[in-house]
């Protein structure tokens, strides 16, 4: 297997400039993914038998459940990458995920209370797949808290990455409590062995919108880890030239 | 990979084998408090604690439901397949409520073994799909068919 391009991550010109490539890319498959399946989830798949309209919450709040546990484990593996072999991108890339997956996690846990009130008559249960997700709430919370708190940068990226790597039990708890343990919260409707338990015209529209979040993740967060690498490479000539350009663009 | 790499791999490695062994054994030595609900074969058995509000789970069994005419009191028996449970409710049912649907009581159980519960959340399964499919599957008889997959979560 060819690993120069794990190597060439070592230096942030380098991702600076590809990155630059696929951006406008990644944000339009992000625009036009998102917008094709909010229509489609939210205007012209069929409602549930039971639920009626009110299941279409399901367009949002499983794409965002997902990548919130998506982008925990891409934390932890940042983490590994930046502990072993001390690639300071990781740590880049470690630190910009962190509130986007926050934020994705807070929406998965709002639109479930929202979802929660008409179907199950409750905004909250404390069931182990609410809880372990309120978890996964406050290690964010606590990966962002602990890289803003220590001052000096090696010792928050070693911090944070140990913190993200001991937080990643928690997703597979995640994952399986609604089989563990009694739940109020059902159990997954698409697994990777089986059909899922919903017709097509149903399914098709949250795919759509899965990737679409996917996308729209993966552009946030390189505009983010862009901008990282901008102010913590300021003093390389390539950055002042950039830099130069840019400015000398937009005025 | 150079060896000073494949030792802090390793370090790293054992750390999270470690925090997952000591998860995974307060995780099943707490596994009956984690449990939202207790279900009717585990309240005959004796598991559920006496004398405390618990959660009752299960579905509701077909043509136990009595409603009164004056009031919003219900009564309805609750089963897993092997055992029920009779609860006593009064107030607003979730819409989700129906006979055949997986619910969850949080109450009492008095003297005569009647669960009586302040508060009856609905339980929805993991399937979806538009009422005319419902309407064709019942249509064709295929839903008793369908029904019987969802009585898999009640276990």
């Amino acid at each position: 297997m060819n690993w120069t391009w794990f190597h060439k991550l070592g230096s942030p010109k380098w991702f600076y400039e590809i990155s630059g490539r696929w951006l406008p890319w990644l944000a339009w498959a992000a625009a036009i993914l998102v917008s094709v399946g909010v229509v489609w989830g939210l205007a012209f798949a069929p409602e549930d038998y039971q639920q009626g309209n009110s299941f279409r919450i399901i367009y949002i709040h499983v794409p965002a459940a997902f990548l919130a546990q998506s982008v925990y484990v891409m934390l932890a593996v940042a983490g590994v990458v930046g502990l072993v072999w001390k690639m300071k991108l990781a740590d880049v890339a470690l630190q910009q995920a962190a509130p986007i997956g926050a934020w994705m996690t807070f929406i998965a846990l709002l639109t479930g209370a929202v979802w929660g009130k008409p179907t199950w008559g409750a905004w909250w249960v404390w069931d182990a797949r609410l809880t372990s997700m309120l978890i996964l709430l406050f290690l964010y919370f606590g990966v962002i808290a602990l890289g803003q708190a220590i001052s000096n940068r090696d010792s928050a990226a070693k911090a944070c990455a140990v913190l993200a790597i001991v937080g990643v039990v928690n997703i597979p708890i995640i994952k399986y409590s609604v089989e563990w343990w009694n739940t109020l919260h059902q159990p997954a409707t698409f697994k990777v062995t089986e059909k899922p338990a919903m017709p097509m015209e149903m399914w098709l529209p949250l795919l759509v919108m899965v990737l679409g979040f996917y996308c729209f993740f993966a552009a946030v967060l390189l505009m983010r880890m862009r901008l990282d690498v901008l102010r913590r490479e300021s003093r390389a000539s390539w950055v002042k030239s950039e830099i130069k350009s840019l400015v000398g663009k937009s005025a | 990979m150079n060896p000073l790499r494949k030792k802090r791999l390793f370090i790293v490695l054992a750390i999270l084998a470690g925090v997952g062994i000591a998860v995974a054994l307060a995780l099943s030595a707490l596994q009956q408090n984690i449990n939202l609900f207790y279900t009717p074969s585990q309240i005959a058995a004796g598991e559920a604690p006496e004398g405390t509000r618990i959660r009752a789970g299960g579905l509701v069994e077909e043509g136990s439901v009595q409603r009164t005419n004056d009031s919003l009191s219900v009564a309805f028996r609750v089963t897993d397949g092997a055992e029920t449970v009779t609860i006593t409710y009064q107030g607003i049912l979730p819409d989700l409520f129906r006979e055949g649907q997986g619910i969850v009581a949080l109450g009492r159980v008095n003297a005569d073994g009647v669960l009586v519960a302040d508060e009856v959340l609905a339980k929805h399964d993991e399937n979806y799909m538009p009422p005319e499919v419902t309407q064709a599957l019942e249509k064709s008889g295929m839903m008793k068919h369908y029904e019987g997959g969802k009585q898999e979560y009640a276990k």
